[in-house]
C-alpha cells in the first residue's frame, strides 16, 4: 500500500434538500434492477411457478365451463402475484434483512431520508416486478388464447399507477413496523401470502365473494386494482367488477394517500422507538 | 467551533432485557455504560480499549446516532448527538469489523457508489475518489468483483474504503481489524494512520481544527499501542484511564514486571501470589507443558518471595523475563485480570 497525500476530496460538492432525495431513491434501486439481470432464479420462482398456479386455476375453469373471460382474469391474477410476493418479501421483511446485514445502522447514519431509501426499494422493485408480471402476461395469453378489449388505456394506466402507489405505499407502512420484529417478520410474511390470493381473488372476481368480505378485501391495494383492470380490458368485465371503475379509482386515490402517509409517519416513529431501545443494528453486534 | 470532535458527559445506558417466557414479568437491567466522559480533539486517532462487552460498541452506536443514552449527552463533530442528529450524520461515517454490509450481487465499484449516494456526492467524483482509494489498500484489480465473491479481509479493506469515501470529519472504526490475517491487518492500520496524518479538511484553522478524526475501538493491546495517539481503557462500561499509550505505561514504570515460564502449576492460583505484600497483580495462563505467569511487582525483590512459593509448591522456572510495561499490563493493573480472563467471564454478556 502507498500513502498518497491526495486522500482528502479536494471539493467535495455533496448534494443536499431534494437531490439527495432523488440520488438515494435511485441507488437504493439500482440493486433491485441490477440484481435482476445477475441472479436468474426469478424465472422459476417468480414466473414458471405462478404460471404453473394459472394453468391449474385455467384447466379447472374449462373443466367446469366457466366463462371464456375467466381465464384471462387468472392471467391477470397470475401477474399480479409477482407484485404482491415483491411487497410481501422484498418490501414488508427487507428493513429486517437489512438490519441484520448491517446495511439498516449504514442508511440511519447517512444524512440521507429513510422515506428515500424506502421509496428506492419500491421503485426498484416495482421496475423488476414489472418486467416478471409483463412476461406472466404475454405468456399466459399466448398459451391460452387469452383476447382483450382495452375500454380506456387512459383509465388502464392510472388505475395500475394508483394499485403499484398503494400497494408499495403499504408495503413501506409494514416495512417500518416489521422494524421491530425480528425472525418473526419471516413467518408473518408466510402467513400473509396465501389468505391474501384468496380474498383479493386473483384467480377469481372478487363478486363472488360476500360484499363484505370483498370489501374488507379492499384494503389490499391490489384487490381493487385488479378487479378494475379486468373490468376494463376484458368485454364481460364491467359485469363481474365489484364496484364501478370511476368509484373503485376513488378509493385507491384514498388508499394511495393513507399508505404514505402512515409509512412516513411510521417510519419517523420506528426510527426513534427504534434508537431508544436498540434494535437499529443485526443481532449479533 | 469547539476544538473538541467528540465530547462525553456522564454518559450511561442500560439496557432492559427482558425474561424468559416464565420470567415475563421480570425485567432485567444491564448496565452498558456507566458516566461515561471523555474529550477526543480534532485531529486526534483515539482509541477506545477494553474486553469484548466492554461497551465500545454501545459507545460508537450513541456517538454514530444509532442508540439514544439512558442519561448524560454527547456531542461530535460540536453537535449534540440526540438533539440534532441531521448535523452529525453528514460530517461521521462508520466502519464495522467483520460486517456484511452492501449487496453480494453488486461489484465492489457498485456497492461503494451506492453508499456514497446517500452522502449526496456527484457520481463522477465518487467513482474517481473510488478508484483512488481502491488502489490505496491494493484493491484496484477487485474493483469489477462481486463483494460476495471476496474473502473476508478483502471484504473488510472495501468496507474501510466506504468510509474514508464520503469524506467524514469524524470516523469511527469498531474493531475494523477483527478476523483478518496479519497482513491484511497490518495493511488496514496504515490505510487508518495514513488517513489522519495526510487528509485535511477543506477549511482548517487552528488548533486541531482541518483535521481528522478517528475513534477506533480495539481489543487488540498492540493495535491501540501503534496506532493511537490517546487511549481510554474501558471495562464494563466505565473508562477507568485515559492518556497517551506512553504515559499509561510511565505509570508502570516504578513497578518491575516479570514475565515466568513454568512447569505445571500443581494448585498454585494468582491469588496465592497476590496475597503477597508485593506483588501488585499476578496472571497465570496455562501454556503447552506448563504455565505462564505474569507478575506486576511494586519491587524486583519481590520476586524471591514468588520464587519462594514456587519452589514450596515444586513448581519449575523454565525462563524469567523481566519486560518493559505494556498497555496489556496497564489493563492488568487497572482491571485486575488479564483482558482475555475477562472476555472469558464476559462471554454471555458480551455485546
Amino acid at each position: 500500500m502507498q500513502a498518497n497525500p491526495s486522500l482528502a476530496l479536494s471539493a467535495s460538492q455533496k448534494v443536499t434538500g431534494w437531490r439527495l432525495f432523488l440520488k438515494t431513491i435511485v441507488a437504493r434501486a439500482y440493486p433491485r434492477v441490477i440484481g435482476q439481470q445477475r441472479e436468474k432464479s426469478w424465472i422459476f420462482f417468480d414466473i414458471f411457478l405462478p404460471m404453473l398456479g394459472v394453468a391449474a386455476y385455467v384447466y379447472v375453469y374449462r373443466a367446469i365451463g366457466a366463462p371464456e373471460e375467466y381465464v384471462g382474469f387468472v392471467v391477470m391474477g397470475g401477474a399480479m402475484t409477482s407484485f404482491w410476493m415483491n411487497v410481501l418479501w422484498s418490501m414488508s421483511s427487507q428493513l429486517y434483512w437489512e438490519k441484520e446485514q448491517g446495511n439498516l445502522a449504514l442508511y440511519i447514519i447517512a444524512p440521507n431520508s429513510m422515506m428515500a431509501v424506502l421509496l428506492g426499494m419500491a421503485v426498484g422493485g416495482l421496475f423488476a416486478t414489472t418486467l416478471r408480471a409483463a412476461v406472466i402476461i404475454v405468456a399466459g395469453s399466448l398459451m391460452f388464447n387469452v383476447t382483450y378489449a382495452v375500454a380506456s388505456f387512459t383509465q388502464l394506466l392510472l388505475v395500475f399507477f394508483l394499485a403499484m402507489t398503494a400497494l408499495y405505499g403499504m408495503g413501506m407502512m409494514s416495512a417500518s413496523l416489521f422494524l421491530l420484529l425480528s425472525r418473526e417478520a419471516w413467518h408473518i410474511s408466510n402467513l400473509a401470502q396465501e389468505p391474501i390470493y384468496l380474498v383479493s381473488g386473483f384467480y377469481f372476481p372478487i363478486k363472488s365473494l360476500n360484499f363484505w368480505v370483498a370489501a374488507a378485501a379492499s384494503i389490499i391495494p391490489l384487490t381493487l386494482g385488479l378487479d378494475a383492470m379486468r373490468q376494463l380490458i376484458f368485454p364481460s368485465g364491467a359485469l363481474l367488477g365489484f364496484l364501478s371503475v370511476k368509484v373503485e379509482i376513488a378509493v385507491l386515490i384514498v388508499l394511495c394517500v393513507l399508505f404514505l402517509t402512515a409509512a412516513k409517519f411510521l417510519l419517523d416513529y420506528m426510527e426513534k422507538l427504534a434508537i431508544r431501545e436498540g434494535r437499529l443494528t443485526e443481532s449479533r453486534r | 467551533m469547539t476544538h473538541f470532535a467528540i465530547e462525553t458527559k456522564d454518559l450511561s445506558r442500560i439496557y432492559k432485557i427482558r425474561g424468559n417466557k416464565k420470567e415475563k414479568q421480570i425485567r432485567k437491567e444491564l448496565v452498558a455504560l456507566e458516566n461515561v466522559n471523555l474529550t477526543v480533539e480534532r485531529g486526534e486517532l483515539f482509541g477506545l480499549l477494553g474486553p469484548n462487552g466492554a461497551g465500545k460498541t454501545t459507545l460508537i452506536k450513541i456517538l454514530t446516532t444509532l442508540l439514544a443514552p439512558t442519561s448524560g449527552w454527547a456531542r461530535v463533530a460540536g453537535y449534540d448527538v440526540t438533539q440534532h442528529p441531521n448535523l452529525v450524520r453528514p460530517r461521521i461515517n462508520m466502519v464495522s469489523g467483520g460486517e456484511s454490509s452492501g449487496y453480494g450481487l453488486l461489484t465492489v465499484r457498485e456497492n461503494l457508489w451506492m453508499f456514497s449516494q446517500f452522502y449526496g456526492m456527484p457520481s463522477k467524483e465518487a467513482n474517481q475518489r473510488i478508484v483512488e482509494l481502491l488502489k490505496m489498500v491494493g484493491l484496484e484489480d477487485r474493483i469489477h468483483t462481486k463483494s460476495s465473491d471476496l474473502s473476508t479481509g478483502l471484504r473488510q479493506k472495501m468496507n474501510i474504503v466506504r468510509g474514508f469515501l464520503t469524506d467524514p470529519e469524524v470516523l469511527f472504526l469498531d474493531e475494523p481489524t477483527l478476523g483478518l490475517d496479519v497482513g491484511a491487518a497490518r495493511d488496514v492500520r496504515k490505510l487508518i494512520r495514513t488517513w489522519v496524518d495526510t487528509s485535511p479538511l477543506p477549511s482548517g484553522e487552528g488548533k486541531g481544527e482541518g483535521r481528522r478524526t478517528l475513534l477506533l475501538t480495539t481489543h487488540y493491546m498492540v493495535e491501540a499501542e501503534e496506532l493511537c495517539d490517546r487511549v481510554a481503557i474501558i471495562n464494563k462500561g466505565r473508562v477507568l484511564a485515559c492518556d497517551t499509550p506512553a504515559n499509561l505505561k510511565r505509570n508502570l514504570q516504578r513497578d518491575a514486571i516479570f514475565e515466568i515460564e513454568t512447569s505445571p502449576l500443581n494448585g498454585l492460583t494468582s491469588q496465592i501470589l497476590q496475597d503477597q505484600p508485593e506483588v501488585k497483580k499476578a496472571a497465570l495462563t496455562d501454556i503447552e507443558g506448563g504455565a505462564r505467569l505474569e507478575l506486576i511487582l511494586k519491587e524486583e525483590a519481590a520476586l524471591a518471595s514468588v520464587i519462594n512459593i514456587l519452589t514450596q509448591k515444586e513448581i519449575k522456572v523454565k525462563r524469567l523475563t523481566k519486560r518493559e510495561p505494556t498497555l496489556e499490563d496497564v489493563f492488568m493493573d487497572l482491571v485486575g485480570q488479564k483482558m482475555e480472563e475477562v472476555e472469558k467471564e464476559e462471554a454471555p454478556h458480551a455485546g
